[in-house]
């Protein structure tokens, strides 16, 4: 394809098209961040004192990046978060996007009913979740003693098994947005492609395999990236469901951990030391995915 | 068409059934319990609660008496409404010039907007705050500019998501079609609100739809410029209400109810633009 087409060589308009996105982006992201860069070197102890001076030394909140053993489990429960995500959400969505493709009966009714968790706020699935997981007489607890399945009450937020209390609703909530991305992509695809593919004897398995997932690539790398990319930002419904690190400091994500250490202990520039770490992480893993996946613009 | 029914068939009946019923029973099971009266929550929450034996409409009498959910929903919507439209047409205009266009700051530009989904909103609202507060719209005192002060930060947000998005799709638009339109003596103006906005109708409305809701639920930048009871959004009532509740089940399942209702309405009533534009927008290659 001859990227440089005559429509598109005079390049004035190109002005009009991306200067409001980019004013915006520099004033309310590129500026306030190269702020927060800077905080991350001062020594700030409270939110809304203005910085006494750079920190001793400068790179002092980095050192204590390496050594702290709360940020580490946070990056442990973050990356572990992240796996879960891609596996989890993206396969399950895909897997869900293919068969719903592959019905005409009913199609609408699932299409409405997976994107029904997103809609509602984290909040109130939040304190919906507190209900089901709760020690006496929560949902779960209730199913499984009826079931007979378990003889007394599972404390779902102890040790043994916050990850499972906390991993699970962020990944059921999140299936059925990659699941409308992935059934946009599919919808893309044309129809006499399928059949053209017919003709040539290629259904089923074969069909999923040699025409939809090469021309679902980029719609799945799309996927990716905002997965890896919105698992390292998960904040609010851990935190309306488990707060600051329950149990014991184990169930820190680095949301939750730089949330707390900014807004409650005051603790401004290492929150924003932390900052800077889930941005670097962000753009090496989604680069990684990237490249692995790479998108063909040759279709 | 065939009706035959296959074993791959039933299967993928069951697997789809199982998922949805894991969207639904939740939220089911939260409605039943905000008819429960208080304490039976504990002892069996899986019955229907019937007239005489638990059922109770006190949850929403005491919720509706203590918070006012009808102020907090015109905030809401006006905060979301404004963000969605604003998004919609800023990241389309960018999307399509970055897609479209070769030039030299072109891979500078996108890898700008990559970086930009990755900035946790945490690390940049103390900058903002300090931004607009000397800009006089935050903190002012006035409901309106304390509106507009978190509609800006939250449009910021949504455009990098937004433009990834909709460039992935401007990128599969064949491109003959804008080339004979230009042929027919199109400018580039054209082409974008002719050609490519009706081809990625689909996708513009994903978009919206993604922006509308995460402006609306967004707990966070809200909560950090919403001070004044009049000025509070249905979410920030919400958080309002599980901190004041206690172990009042009853009243936090209802709670949960009424936030809950008015949005999945919504969402059931555009539920269907969006499946038309899903179709609608499907690219005849």
């Amino acid at each position: 394809m001859d990227s440089s087409s005559n429509l598109y060589r005079r390049k004035g308009p190109l002005v009009v098209f991306l200067l409001p996105a980019f004013v915006f982006l520099l004033l309310f992201l590129y500026y306030p961040f190269i702020q927060n860069v800077i905080n991350s070197f001062s020594d700030i102890t409270g939110l809304g004192r203005p910085a006494e001076g750079l920190n001793d030394p400068w790179y002092a909140n980095y050192v204590t990046l390496f050594t702290d053993p709360k940020l580490r489990t946070a990056l442990g429960n973050t990356v572990i978060l992240t796996v879960c995500t891609v596996v989890f959400q993206v396969g399950i969505a895909l897997v869900l996007a293919l068969l719903v493709d592959s019905i005409r009966v009913g199609a609408q009714v699932f299409r409405t009913l997976y994107f029904f968790p997103i809609v509602i706020s984290a909040t109130a699935l939040g304190l919906m979740f507190n209900l089901i997981f709760l020690y006496n007489g929560g949902m779960l607890n209730q199913l499984l003693l009826n079931l007979g399945w378990i003889t007394e009450n599972i404390d779902w937020k102890n040790t043994d098994h916050f990850m499972f209390t906390m991993l699970s609703p962020v990944m059921w909530q999140y299936v059925g947005f990659y699941f409308v991305i992935l059934v946009t992509g599919l919808n893309n695809i044309s129809e006499d492609l399928y059949e053209a593919a017919a003709l040539d004897g290629c259904t089923g398995m074969n069909r999923v395999r040699y025409i939809t997932l090469p021309l679902l690539r980029n719609v799945l790398c799309t996927c990716l990236v905002l997965a890896i990319t919105g698992a390292l930002k998960v904040f609010d419904l851990p935190w309306v469901m488990f707060g600051a690190g329950m149990p014991q400091d184990q169930g820190w994500l680095t949301g939750t951990y730089m949330y707390d250490q900014t807004f409650n202990r005051g603790n401004v520039d290492y929150g924003s030391a932390i900052a800077m770490l889930i941005v670097v992480l962000g753009v090496v893993l989604s680069n990684v995915a990237n490249r692995v996946f790479k998108p063909r613009h040759d279709m | 068409m065939k009706k035959k029914i296959t074993p791959a068939k039933v299967l993928t009946y069951v697997v789809l059934t199982f998922w949805a019923l894991t969207t639904l029973y939740p939220f089911v099971w939260v409605i039943l319990n905000s008819f429960r009266e208080k304490g039976m929550i504990r002892k069996d929450s899986f019955s229907i609660p019937m007239p005489g034996s638990g059922f109770t409409m006190d949850n929403y009498a005491k919720a509706m008496e203590r918070f006012d959910f009808g102020n907090a929903y015109l905030n809401s919507l006006l905060v979301s409404v404004s963000v969605t439209i604003v998004v919609v047409i800023i990241a389309g205009l960018a999307a399509y010039g970055l897609v479209r266009y070769r030039f030299r700051l072109r891979n500078f530009l996108y890898s700008l907007i990559m970086a930009g989904m990755m900035f946790p909103v945490f690390s940049t609202i103390i900058p903002v705050f300090r931004m607009e507060a000397a800009w006089g719209i935050a903190s002012s005192g006035n409901r309106w500019l304390s509106l507009v002060a978190v509609i800006l930060p939250q449009i910021a947000g949504n455009l990098c998501f937004a433009t990834i998005v909709l460039m992935g799709f401007i990128e599969s638009v064949p491109i003959e079609l804008e080339e004979s339109a230009y042929v027919d003596g199109c400018n580039v103006f054209q082409v974008y609100f002719h050609i490519i906005m009706p081809a990625a109708k689909s996708s513009f409305a994903t978009v919206a739809i993604f922006s509308f809701l995460w402006s609306y639920n967004d707990l966070f930048t809200q909560n950090f410029f919403l001070r004044v009871p009049r000025e509070k959004t249905i979410t920030l009532l919400l958080n309002e209400i599980s901190s004041q509740a206690g172990v009042d089940y009853g009243l936090m399942a209802a709670s949960v109810v009424l936030i809950v209702i008015p949005v999945l309405a919504v969402y059931v009533a555009l539920q269907k633009h969006i499946i038309k534009g899903l179709t609608a927008g499907a690219i005849k290659g």
